[in-house]
């Protein structure tokens, strides 16, 4: 029954040699040549600018809309090229085994590089091995209720929850993402205690909040500035009043000492030359720092941002030891 | 309103944008054909230029891209046996079997028929019911989602014509499957082994390709050595009429895949492949001859093509009225409407009624294109399964590992499929169909999801039973839940005759 229908294994090896052949196809144009030696010149081929999420996805588009004007400041041609899984995780494994040789950046999205590592076993990498080269976007989390809900102030929707602990429901992206970090240090900072329900992505979340399945919502400001009508937004976690959304108050200002923000840049490979960054780095923000760009970005709902490699690195690890806290106190609480 | 129409028409009517959404529908079939190229693949790489390009012929370029690939899709499925994207699933059951018979052009004219039928329906209720069906998509909350995966397992009755046990044995490795990667809740790593690549659980399409492709490429190379007769095509006249109007005669066939198709299309996160394989399970329990099904039935082709096609509208149905994306190509259209400055929504039709109206009219139009392409294309895709079996094997294979690797670029996908493919080949020997274990790793998450945040809600309400039980489209769910998975029993009980044959492609 389980025999080769009397074939033997001979007959199949031209099938083997395929099988050989389209692998090397791969790794091959996986590997490109070596760096010459000598002076330094930089870029001299194609790079490779990996989008570690689907197709589609925010960061994806950002990238593509990066495309063009970074040929045109580097000289060569950028390839996009999409690695998702594991809300990014598989890409940033990859990267960090990478040759630092400047051919091959990766999107980098904070806080998901610095929460997988704290809360997975393996994530495949560290967080201080992503090299970061610049931040150029950022994207506020906000908290919103239903229309027709009896809360009009985040004040109001606090002392409801305190009153009856666990029954609220608020909805968002993903299990120790940038959502419910936010939630944890919103009940952390206010004693006040919710159900949080993920979904799987930002769009599933907003789907299951405008159903009216969940009471409350965490979500981005580009899903915030577009679905304002359907919403009322008590609580933005921006550091000063957000352009796109005048009208909300920042958590800061209704005395809860939190902001709260997806965030996303570009990195490379550990011990990545000094000279490739800067290079790169410039290139980064001179696109970040175009007029029409920036236009566009706020049109759509989001916070233009120019941090250069320095300043990205502060601000990581400066949310990271935010972060770390957080989680350890969750955690002792949860024993 | 009119105006818009008008102004509609006359912009699809211009030289430049007909014939670059020509190009665009071309090229989806194309993509769509090429197992582990993706109709979302295919608009991101266009992306980039839509930033230049005008808001009209941007967004009919990307809805030919879409329609064409999603077609595309089903000529891999008939030839080789593997479906070009998941929403050809359904297509290979029938698709392939008329193919070893001699009859690929049947099956692909039956295809480009079916498709360009279902999308037009798809299109015509997306221009049409919009605002009204969007607000029933917004009713499927967690614990619809549930009993909705449940009922979609209940199609693996249908698909292990062969053996009920193999077939639930055969769905249960499939939801095992499903698991492996990251909890949607908790965020554990469950069945990694250690593999940090393993934290993005298997691709869809990487399995598929395993699943369905490699063990039909090793039998091709088995009958080859063994005399048998290989698969061949003999160009005939007259076939494509016949089809054609063979199917004309089965308006309730088309109409309800489509109408299954599109209805599919506007739950968010259901896809053409759970449309595709709902309506070949309804193609086969309303059919007076079930037992033909799976060994070359044109009808099981035309099922499954007019639903995924017409779940291309569907899918678009949230998009535009809510801005939430039913479906990854989808989530890129939104990407290109917001650069575009247009956001979704009511004003989409109020401030943008020129450009939104081009769009939902190109779509028809671009259907019926991807319908003559196709059915001229049909007799020339055909003549390509005449190719020696020692060139055509080693082609299905490098496109094989190409495909599966383009998918997430993952080298790690590679290996998995050529595993998932020897195990197929093992499988398919013992009499397990395959459907019945992809099925259970497309629904594994969505059930799975749905469970956990029921749950979560149940916990939140403090009764577990009004979130599972009490809801009015749950209640529906749960009835049809109970009917679907009667259905055998009720047919075996009408005639005492089970059905011992094995299936034709298990």
């Amino acid at each position: 029954m389980y025999t080769l229908g009397g074939v033997s294994l001979k007959r199949f090896c031209p099938l083997v040699l395929v099988l050989i052949l389209a692998i090397s196809v791969i790794v091959g144009c996986a590997q490109n040549g070596e760096e010459g030696e000598g002076e330094f010149n930089y870029p001299t081929k194609t790079i490779k600018y990996v989008v570690p999420f689907n197709p589609g996805g925010q960061s994806d588009l950002e990238a593509r809309r990066q495309q063009k004007p970074l040929e045109e400041k580097l000289g060569v041609n950028v390839v996009i090229e999409n690695k998702p899984g594991g809300g990014g995780a598989v890409g940033w494994s990859e990267l960090v085994r990478k040759d630092p040789d400047g051919y091959y950046l990766t999107g980098m999205n904070i806080p998901h590089i610095i929460l997988q590592p704290l809360a997975r076993e393996n994530a495949g990498y560290e967080t201080d091995q992503v090299n970061p080269v610049a931040l150029f976007q950022g994207t506020p989390i906000g908290l919103a209720v239903q229309p027709d809900s009896p809360y009009n102030t985040l004040d109001e929707f606090i002392e409801a929850a305190k009153a009856k602990p666990g029954q609220i429901i608020v909805g968002g992206s993903g299990t120790y993402s940038g959502h419910h970090i936010t939630l944890m240090q919103l009940q952390d900072k206010t004693g006040a205690e919710f159900q949080y329900v993920p979904s799987q992505g930002a769009a599933p979340s907003l789907q299951s909040f405008l159903g009216g399945h969940v009471d409350a919502l965490l979500a981005n400001s580009n899903d915030l500035v577009q679905q304002e009508e359907n919403m009322k937004i008590l609580a933005i976690g921006s550091k000063e009043r957000f352009e796109s959304l005048p009208d909300v108050k920042t958590f800061m200002e209704q005395d809860i000492d939190m902001t709260a923000s997806i965030d996303r840049g570009v990195a490379v490979p550990p011990e990545t030359d000094k000279r490739i960054i800067e290079k790169l780095e410039k290139a980064f923000l001179e696109i970040a720092k175009d007029e029409e760009i920036r236009a566009q970005m706020k049109e759509e709902g989001f916070l233009p941002l120019a941090m250069g490699a320095e300043e990205s690195k502060q601000y990581i690890n400066e949310m990271k030891d935010k972060y770390s806290a957080i989680l350890e106190k969750v955690q002792a609480e949860a024993k | 309103m009119p105006a818009d129409f008008i102004a509609a028409l006359s912009n699809i009517a211009q030289p430049t944008n007909f014939l670059i959404m020509a190009i665009g529908v071309g090229f989806g079939i194309i993509v769509g054909a090429l197992p582990g190229l993706t109709a979302t693949m295919a608009m991101a790489l266009l992306v980039p230029f839509t930033f230049t390009m005008d808001a009209v012929p941007a967004l009919m370029t990307l809805g030919g891209i879409y329609v064409g690939a999603i077609y595309g899709g089903c000529i891999a499925a008939i030839l080789v046996n593997t479906p070009g994207t998941p929403s050809a699933i359904a297509t290979t059951f029938d698709g392939f079997p008329l193919t070893k018979k001699g009859k690929a052009e049947h099956a692909l004219v039956t295809a480009a028929f079916s498709s360009a039928v279902g999308g037009v329906i798809g299109a015509v209720v997306l221009l049409l019911l919009s605002p009204p069906l969007a607000s029933i998509a917004l009713k499927f909350g967690p614990p619809e989602y549930f009993w909705l995966s449940i009922f979609g397992l209940t199609i693996i009755a249908t698909l292990a014509s062969g053996s009920m046990l193999k077939g639930l044995i055969g769905g249960g490795i499939g939801l095992l499957l499903s698991q492996i990667g990251i909890a949607p809740l908790g965020g554990e790593m469950r069945f990694t082994f250690g593999l940090y690549q393993l934290q993005a659980g298997l691709s869809l399409i990487v399995v598929l390709i395993g699943f369905f492709c490699i063990p039909e490429v090793l039998s091709m190379i088995e009958k080859k050595f063994s005399q048998h007769d290989s698969i061949n095509y003999k160009p005939q006249k007259g076939i494509a009429k016949g089809i054609i109007s063979d199917l004309i005669k089965k308006p309730i066939l088309l109409l309800r895949s489509a109408v299954i198709g599109a209805f599919v299309g506007i739950v968010p996160g259901a896809g053409g492949n759970i449309a595709g394989l709902v309506s070949y399970n309804e193609a086969v329990r309303w059919s007076k001859k079930p037992k033909e099904f799976g060994k070359g039935n044109i009808d099981g082709v035309a099922a499954s093509e007019a639903a995924n096609n017409a779940e291309v509208g569907g899918s678009l149905v949230p998009l535009m009225t809510l801005g939430i994306p039913g479906a990854a190509p989808a989530a890129i259209l939104l990407g290109a409407l917001m650069l575009q400055g247009m956001r979704p929504g009511p004003e989409l039709y109020i401030n943008y009624g020129d450009i939104t109206y081009t769009f939902l009219f190109s779509l028809i139009v671009a259907n019926i294109v991807m319908g003559v392409m196709a059915f001229y294309g049909a007799r020339h895709v055909a003549k390509l399964i005449n190719l020696p079996v020692s060139y055509l094997a080693p082609m299905v294979v490098f496109m094989t590992v190409i495909g599966s690797y383009a998918i997430r670029n993952n080298i790690t996908d590679v290996i998995i499929m050529i595993l998932f493919g020897l195990v197929g080949y093992v499988t398919k020997k013992a009499g397990f169909h395959p459907g019945p274990i992809v099925l259970g790793l497309i629904l594994g998450p969505i059930a799975e999801n749905g469970l956990v945040q029921s749950m979560l809600m149940g916990k939140s309400a403090g009764s577990m039973f009004e979130v599972f039980f009490t809801r009015p489209l749950s209640i529906i769910l749960i009835i049809l839940c109970l009917v679907s998975a009667g259905w055998p029993l009720i047919s075996n009980l009408r005639n005492k005759t089970p059905d011992k044959e094995a299936d034709a492609n298990a």
